[in-house]
């Protein structure tokens, strides 16, 4: 078998692998905190008999693990079971927060990956004079300020008060894509900041690595211009470890914009889970932490996946 | 209108130093050097590290490796001073007029990128020739330079070639844009022996063909007088002597130039087996784990007390791993080796303390080996403390001993590894193998990475510390002048086994095997026409078959 066909397969089986380790450590979280769905459901209300009926009902008396497989069944096969506040189908209701969380990582993603990639390269192209100095600066500060901080600042000063772009970031099937992107122009720009200085640093810091190899000096002696150089030659070496601090800042797009969400009042991911916790629906907690954790483990297979196809050593052996 | 190509005048290189507990600060690395380089000639930069001769190379592409600034001087190229020119111009200069052969090819490729998309880009992005025109002339390069498969060689990684083809395709790759002068630094050095005289060979012949010129760059005054029509002595960046090729090699007039051309003085008789051997290798075959081959075969060696063993091969021959065997970091698949009249065990995590002590190491890599942490007197009081449990005055008294042995002194005991010259650390490695008082020591390339004459030194300081302690020596090297100055016998590997073995005399004398016979011819010796000379006896030899 060809070498990248063998790593490739391994490191599908162990994403597989993980995402069953963490399934189980999010049903066993949960199985772990005090109350059951019955108690939730019943809340104030329980008297003992009423417990015991509806744990009966629900299927709460059968052990742990029969719960479990039953339930990672269900999730194989699509369904992920239903809410317990609203007796709605939740792989429905997801659908929908889920598209449009996605929609706000992917324009966040657009703007933030090549923004980063090119300040990361520009960095490194007049790196210790003053644009490398200034990109780190102020990458660092936007990172460093707390992200529901420069929401409440943006919401204030760009939309309030110069009037630019929607407070409030509410998305719905009827509007066109232009309304939408304006809806959520402010919830990407906050995002924009809080992911940019980590892509950017590691860009900067990986080709400035490359940038020491004797094969650099190569190309500066062949008389390539300095970005030439760096693009060229610097660049597709430092593939690897860029794909690497993106995906874990894609996977953060997905899975942690919880905060921002709340801030700008959009019907994502994040703001369904944080409802549902509050009101203790277990089942909605559980089908979104496996939709994290997939998201998650996806997302660094990926990386992966294109650190080892980027390896001329492994696409051609001798 | 003058022949003159290059023209260099009192130039003055400098760089900013960082030496540890100092503040940083600018030294003069080139003191006012000059010289003039004909249209189709060669010059060979010749001197030790530190010398100076890769800095003034790159000089004449106006590039300054690392913190290295031109400071001073002219540089004059095709009529031209590029130290005042623009920096477009210094672009056109640079892989147009000038190109540039490094040391290391293998890091000098990008990895990521085909060799003909490498070969190609100087010519094309300098707009000298089309894509399509510069991959013919890559293609004639590859085959004039005798790659194998030269129509398809360039569409490999440079990973998927050897390492004396990819030095080959650097050189196709400076030639490719029809430059008027190549920079050649140390192209051969990283090479084995027998690979560097095809590569020289053929470095030779395109110089000749494509009439350019050339700037050689080597410290091996041998090879240098293969290729250049005369030579500069260059030494701590000042200019020894500067004349041709056949004045410095034949005639030589400054004492340091003498010595460099007889380099290796050193004569050391040769013992005869005396007692019982002090180690014996008996039948070791071994493999790495994960491959499915060995990677020694049947190895049978002995080495008496108080002589040395050469283990002479080339890159790949199996003799570091047979050292990782005998010091038990690699246990054999078969056969055992007796030291000391004591079976030892096959891993290292069976043998005893005494085993540890009696036979320790010393490695190429000087500062790699040592904590750069810890000053000298820890480092060679380390194992006086673990074998002899020494402490104190006792301890201090036994370091500055060793340190007067391997004539340092007791000055350096507070000293750190960084604030050593190369061949200082190597003999502060010596002492501290000694420090253990062993029957025997493993010393794997311990002068490779050394300047000749500091190489030299050490040489002669192992030959005198073994009269002293009675020492034996298991000395591994691929360079044949090393065997012949300090061996008593000698074990020739090729391909994971002993070609031949036995007394140096014998094994220095015809009739010689062909692996042996290759391997001696193909050391440089130090006068005019040898190259040429091995080259038409190999061809004779090969019409002959």
């Amino acid at each position: 078998m060809h070498p990248v066909l063998k790593l490739v397969s391994q490191r599908l089986a162990l994403g597989f692998l993980l995402l069953f380790g963490a399934s189980a450590l999010i049903f066993g979280l949960t199985e772990a905190l005090p109350g059951d769905a019955a108690q939730a459901v019943l809340g104030q209300s329980a008297t003992p008999e009423a417990l015991a009926n509806l744990r009966e009902e629900m299927g709460l008396n059968r052990p742990a693990l029969t719960r479990y497989f039953e339930w990672l069944g269900g999730i194989v096969q699509g369904d992920l079971g239903q809410s317990l506040t609203n007796k709605l189908d939740i792989a429905d209701s997801i659908a929908g927060r889920l598209g449009n969380t996605l929609f706000l990582a992917f324009w966040a993603a657009i703007v933030s990956v090549p923004l980063a990639i090119f300040l990361g390269l520009l960095a490194v192209r007049y790196r210790n004079r003053w644009p490398d100095k200034m990109i780190s600066a102020v990458t660092l500060t936007t990172i460093s300020i707390p992200e529901f901080l420069i929401g409440y600042l943006l919401i204030y000063f760009v939309a309030v008060k110069l009037g630019m772009f929607s407070p409030l970031a509410m998305i719905n099937d009827s509007m066109s894509i232009g309304q939408k992107l304006n809806a959520i122009a402010l919830p990407v720009i906050v995002l924009t900041m809080v992911v940019l200085a980590h892509m950017m640093r590691m860009t900067r810091a990986a080709i400035l690595n490359v940038m020491q190899s004797a094969y650099v000096e190569t190309a500066e002696l062949k008389g390539l211009s300095n970005f030439k150089v760096i693009y060229r030659h610097a660049f597709p070496n430092a593939i690897a470890p860029i794909v690497n601090v993106v995906m874990i800042n894609l996977a953060y797009l997905v899975v942690g914009v919880v905060v921002v969400e709340v801030v700008f009042v959009y019907p994502g991911m994040g703001q369904y889970l944080v409802d549902h916790v509050t009101k203790r629906d277990v089942p909605v907690v559980l089908a979104c932490g496996v939709i994290f954790a997939a998201i998650y483990i996806g997302l660094n297979m990926i990386a992966d996946l294109v650190a080892i196809l980027a390896n001329p050593r492994l696409r051609h052996p001798k | 209108m003058s022949d003159t190509l290059l023209k260099v005048r009192d130039l003055k290189i400098g760089a900013t130093v960082y030496p540890p507990g100092e503040k940083p600060h600018d030294i003069e690395i080139v003191h006012g050097v000059s010289f003039d380089l004909e249209r189709g000639k060669v010059l060979g930069l010749i001197g030790e590290s530190g010398a100076g001769k890769s800095t003034i190379g790159l000089a004449s592409m106006a590039y300054g490796r690392g913190g290295v600034e031109i400071t001073g001087g002219e540089v004059w190229v095709n009529g031209r001073d590029i130290l005042k020119t623009s920096q477009g111009d210094i672009r056109k200069l640079r892989g147009g007029e000038v190109t540039y052969v490094s040391q290391s090819a293998a890091a000098s490729f990008n990895p990521a990128k085909k060799i003909m998309d490498q070969v190609v880009e100087a010519a094309v992005e300098q707009k000298k020739f089309s894509r399509k025109e510069a991959e013919a002339r890559a293609r004639a390069l590859f085959a004039k330079l005798g790659l194998p498969d030269p129509d398809n060689i360039g569409n490999r990684y440079p990973h998927q070639v050897s390492g004396g083809q990819l030095q080959r395709c650097m050189t196709a790759l400076a030639l490719c844009p029809e430059p008027d002068l190549v920079v050649f630094d140390e192209p051969t050095t990283a090479l084995d022996v027998t690979t560097q005289i095809d590569v020289l060979m053929a470095i030779k012949e395109a110089i000749r063909d494509t009439g350019v010129a050339a700037l050689y760059i080597t410290h091996d005054l041998a090879v240098v007088a293969q290729v250049s029509d005369e030579i500069m002595v260059l030494r701590m960046g000042d200019t020894v002597e500067y004349g041709s090729t056949d004045q410095i090699i034949n005639n030589p007039q400054e004492e340091y130039t003498q010595a460099l051309v007889s380099v290796r003085s050193i004569e050391h008789e040769e013992k005869a087996p005396t007692s019982e051997p002090v180690l014996s290798v008996d039948g070791i075959t071994a493999r790495y784990k994960g491959l499915d081959f060995d990677v020694l075969h049947n190895v049978n060696v002995e080495l008496y007390p108080g002589q040395t063993l050469a283990v002479v091969g080339e890159s790949g021959s199996g003799k570091s791993t047979l050292a990782r065997v005998i010091t038990g970091l690699l246990p054999p698949r078969d056969g055992e080796i007796t030291f000391a009249g004591r079976k030892l065990s096959p891993d290292l995590a069976g043998r005893s303390r005494e085993d540890l002590r009696e036979l320790q190491m010393i490695y190429q890599m000087a500062d790699v080996a040592m904590n750069p942490r810890q000053t000298v007197g820890t480092i060679i009081g380390r194992p006086l403390e673990f074998y002899f449990n020494m402490r104190g005055a006792e301890k201090r008294k036994r370091i500055i001993e060793l340190l007067d042995e391997i004539e340092l002194g007791e000055k350096f005991i507070d000293r750190y590894p960084a604030e050593l010259s190369g061949g200082q650390k190597q003999r502060v490695c010596i002492a501290r193998s000694l420090a253990a008082k062993p029957r025997m020591i493993i010393c794997d390339e311990v002068t490779s990475a050394l300047d000749p004459l500091v190489a030299d030194g050490i040489l002669k300081l192992l030959l005198d510390l073994q009269k002293i302690e009675d020492v034996a020596y298991l000395f591994i090297t691929h360079d044949l002048a090393t065997v012949r100055a300090i061996s008593d016998s000698i074990a020739v590997m090729y391909q994971g086994r002993v070609a031949r073995y036995g007394p140096k005399s014998q094994v220095l004398s015809p009739p010689f095997d062909d692996y042996t016979d290759l391997l001696l011819s193909s050391v440089p010796e130090m006068h005019l026409g040898w190259l040429e000379e091995v080259v038409a006896n190999r061809k004779m030899e090969s019409a002959g078959n």
